[in-house]
């Protein structure tokens, strides 16, 4: 291993030209779509609307028709919830922190993370809503001045919950679109299409790359990088708080809200991750989105995954050193009772696995790590089936202990929910450039002026 | 490119960053104030080459995230403590600690959002879509990968061969002169513009139609409120009388039911005697029962002028001379048995309840007949409460 860590590595490899760089990134929206793009839609399509009719079973039947009974009341559904928001975590975390941080190689991952972000959120956001079987009732979580005289609940967590999340789409939204404005302009005056430039010209707002406007832009940009800081890590907390604020053993804890966020930052790359493979390999995106980028994502799977094993340990540990019999129960429970698989599917893939990273040779693998991320992703699901439903099905009276046990309806919408969220990314990956192509430029090489009057240093 | 046309300014393009970065230098220097560089990405050190002062619009976020934090904190005070005001978990009603998530998301929300929206729109005046700079070659090349300065004509100190001698003196790639676009005049009669009018009106007066007349309309999943079975006001053919709502077999006693002997009588032989005090508790019951089933005809006064006044037979004021001598036994009958329109309110007020209603009439017929010694123990009470 010669690595010199004092040279930075170039972010663009291959010496690319502005204009190259350009055609590579815009390519996939030039192009007409492939074979194996419609297969790959027709997939996700099938998921998607498996998902949808279930859906509306859901809905015309009523909640009856998923697995979740007392004393389980919460499982699939939430399970589902928490899985998507941390998938969600990992593109405001790349395009938010990462840009605080002044991590030049953010750029070829931003704007596909920050994509994936909204539509895990989307994802998200569905399950609560169908999970109260009567959706069309949601706008009451909203506190406005109704025929009832009645307001919500500003202390309870499932109302910050409802702030949380909508308040991180929103911003995750706007954050998303104040980038794509300067690429919405470049593919205005690229396009020959009259269509495409009347809804490039639409979006891009008459942005004109004036450096008048940049300033205000980058203050803007970094204003916005501030605030999502905070709030990705706010949000996660709050949805933990769910949990921790009640008072059941195995969620009653005070350890939940940095487990959870870093559960979710390892579940977020892992899935960027998963994603990213694909997409490069599809639209030739080697040069742009490097195997360095990978190495440094598997990094930080390796770090966060170290993270959440000590949680793990810290867990046990404390319903050990707490003397609380039930506590002690519930932990015992997790790990040799019924759902015991579960317990030690989530320990290997997110704890055992990963450590696998440590090899260079491994993290520069693409077959390995592709393997590693998806063993992640499974491993992230089972750790809130795990949380949930393990400390929920028994209880403290023996005579109410249950099992639960999915039904077809919860595997169906558990699969649309990835069917939603795919056939989103694969339209994305079509109608919108999947790398900042404004930032990209700005990073590459001999981008920027090589002037040392000691002013304006990185 | 006709020379007839206005010209906007000059431009230059550049390919290498140094290049523009010093010619923005050197045209900022020479003073000039109408002016702007264009490059398809932030160049560093470009805000000092141009002498631009810093962004303001980091006041904006302060401003728009301080009011974010002030308007929610005022919506849970006034929702949680004022308007609805409900004990959670043993806290006070303002529980501060747990408005902090919800405190913080609305200051991130309108901090952010506010921050793009007044960039857009305030700093940059957008959309403007129908700048003179688009669809001009310059643009398309400014997009991809070259660097652009543009001198405007507007500027006090422009004269076209003296800025094109400037910019020429930076040696660039090309130099070029923007024209304003010729103004494009849509007639608005045109054809295909009535179709599309005619096709946004069909569009939004059906849908609005569909909206507010049927999708307003639609019951959703309701089976948990409507079962099978009988509830008060449904019809049940198993019986005779087809009522769902059954009455009590007839000879039932009600529990603590105690007869009263002159029932159906109009004028009984003699009265019962009041059994109640007047305590502050049975006038409290009394009054409210008053208020209740006795005013919306009698009057919240007993003055017989309630808003039911000339719709009905028009009840009697229970001030009258003849009324005010009544005994106590005689109201009660009256409430007991009903006279005249007025039906009888056993089912509704029970024997101790009437009583208090009696001692309550009581009470409003002094009130209406105050003396002076009345006056005197009111101010008096007054004096001792406030005293207290």
């Amino acid at each position: 291993m010669n690595v010199d860590y004092s040279v930075e590595e170039p972010v663009v490899h291959g010496r690319l030209s502005l204009a190259e760089i350009e055609d590579l990134v815009v390519k996939p929206l030039d192009s007409k779509p492939n074979k194996k793009f419609y297969i790959a839609l027709s997939i996700s399509g099938s998921l998607l609307l498996i998902g949808a009719v279930l859906v509306l079973f859901t809905f015309y039947y009523g909640i009856g028709l998923w697995g979740n009974n007392q004393p389980v009341g919460w499982a699939f559904g939430i399970v589902n919830f928490v899985f998507w928001i941390g998938i969600g975590h990992a593109g405001t975390l790349i395009s938010a922190i990462l840009f605080l941080l002044r991590q030049k190689w953010r750029t070829g991952i931003a704007r596909f993370a920050e994509a994936m972000t909204i539509f895990a959120v989307m994802c998200a956001g569905i399950f609560p809503i169908i999970h109260t079987g009567r959706p069309w009732l949601a706008g009451y979580l909203m506190p406005y001045p109704n025929q009832h005289g009645l307001w919500v609940n500003f202390s309870s967590p499932l109302v910050w919950d409802v702030f949380a999340v909508s308040t991180y789409f929103t911003v995750s939204l706007v954050f998303w679109y104040t980038g794509l404005i300067p690429d919405f302009a470049t593919l205005r005056d690229r396009t020959t299409s009259k269509i495409k430039k009347t809804i490039y010209s639409l979006f891009s707002l008459g942005w004109r790359h004036s450096h008048r406007h940049w300033l205000h832009y980058e203050k803007a940009y970094t204003l916005l990088a501030g605030f999502a800081t905070p709030l990705v890590l706010s949000v996660h907390t709050i949805v933990s708080f769910d949990f921790a604020v009640s008072l059941l053993p195995g969620w009653h804890s005070t350890i939940f809200p940095p487990y959870f966020v870093a559960g979710a930052i390892f579940s977020g790359f892992a899935m960027v991750a998963t994603v990213l493979i694909l997409v490069r390999k599809i639209f030739d995106l080697q040069q742009i989105i490097t195997l360095d980028h990978l190495e440094k994502m598997n990094k930080v799977i390796l770090v966060t995954s170290m993270m959440v094993g000590l949680a793990y340990g810290t867990e046990l540990f404390m319903a050990w050193y707490s003397g609380v019999t039930v506590e002690k129960f519930a932990f015992f429970n997790r790990a040799f009772g019924p759902y015991a698989w579960a317990y030690w599917v989530m320990v290997v893939c997110n704890v055992l696995f990963p450590q696998l990273f440590w090899i260079r040779k491994i993290r520069r693998s693409i077959p390995i790590m592709m393997v590693i991320v998806i063993l992640v992703n499974v491993g992230m699901w089972f750790e809130r089936f795990v949380i949930i439903v393990t400390s929920l099905h028994r209880d403290f009276l023996p005579s109410s202990w249950g099992m639960f046990v999915p039904t077809l309806y919860d595997i169906g919408i558990l699969a649309g929910s990835f069917g939603l969220f795919f056939t989103l990314v694969i339209l994305f990956t079509k109608a919108l450039p999947v790398i900042s192509i404004s930032e990209i430029k700005a990073v590459s090489d001999g981008a920027q002026p090589s002037h040392h009057r000691g002013e304006n240093h990185e | 490119m006709s020379n007839e046309r206005k010209i906007y300014g000059v431009a230059a393009l550049f390919t290498k960053p140094d290049d523009i970065i010093k010619a923005a230098s050197k045209v900022a220097n020479e003073g000039y104030s109408k002016w702007d560089v264009n490059t398809p990405y932030p160049l560093h050190g470009m805000d000092n080459a141009m002498k631009l002062k810093p962004s303001k619009l980091g006041f904006i976020t302060l401003f728009c995230g301080l009011s974010g934090t002030a308007l929610i904190l005022m919506l849970t005070y006034f929702t949680n403590s004022i308007d609805f005001p409900l004990v959670i978990g043993g806290k006070q009603f303002f529980a501060l600690p747990a408005y902090i998530p919800i405190t913080f998301e609305i200051t991130v929300l309108l901090a952010t959002v506010s921050t793009v929206i007044a960039m857009l729109t305030f700093f940059f005046k957008f959309p403007s879509n129908n700048h003179v700079l688009h669809d001009t070659p310059y643009m398309k090349k400014v997009s991809l990968d070259h660097f652009g300065i543009v001198i405007e004509v507007s500027d006090p100190k422009f004269e076209q061969s003296k800025v094109e001698e400037l910019l020429r003196s930076f040696d660039p790639e090309s130099i070029e002169i923007i024209y304003h676009k010729e103004e494009i005049k849509y007639p608005i009669f045109e054809p295909k513009f009535i179709t599309f009018l005619i096709i946004v009106a069909l569009a939004v007066s059906g849908g609005t139609y569909i909206t507010l007349n049927k999708l307003m309309f639609i019951t959703p999943f309701d089976w948990m409120m409507y079962q099978d079975k009988v509830i008060p006001q449904s019809r049940i053919e198993l019986f005779k009388d087809e009522r769902g709502m059954r009455t009590p077999v007839e000879g039932t006693v009600a529990k603590g039911f105690i007869p009263y002997p002159y029932l159906g009588v109009d004028e009984p032989p003699e009265y019962l005697s009041n059994p109640l005090i007047p305590s502050r508790e049975n006038l409290k019951l009394g009054k409210k029962k008053f208020l209740t089933y006795c005013s919306p005809c009698h009057g919240n006064f007993g003055d017989g002028d309630s808003r039911l006044h000339d719709q009905f037979p028009n009840p009697p004021t229970l001030h009258s001379q003849r009324i005010r001598n009544f005994e106590d036994g005689r109201f009660y009958h009256i409430i007991t048995n009903g006279k005249n329109v007025m039906p009888s309110y056993t089912a509704q007020i029970n024997r101790n309840e009437r009583w208090a209603i009696v001692n309550y009439i009581r009470v409003l017929h002094r009130a209406k007949n105050a003396t002076e010694r009345d006056l005197e123990l009111v101010t008096k009470e007054t004096a001792t409460n406030v005293a207290n």
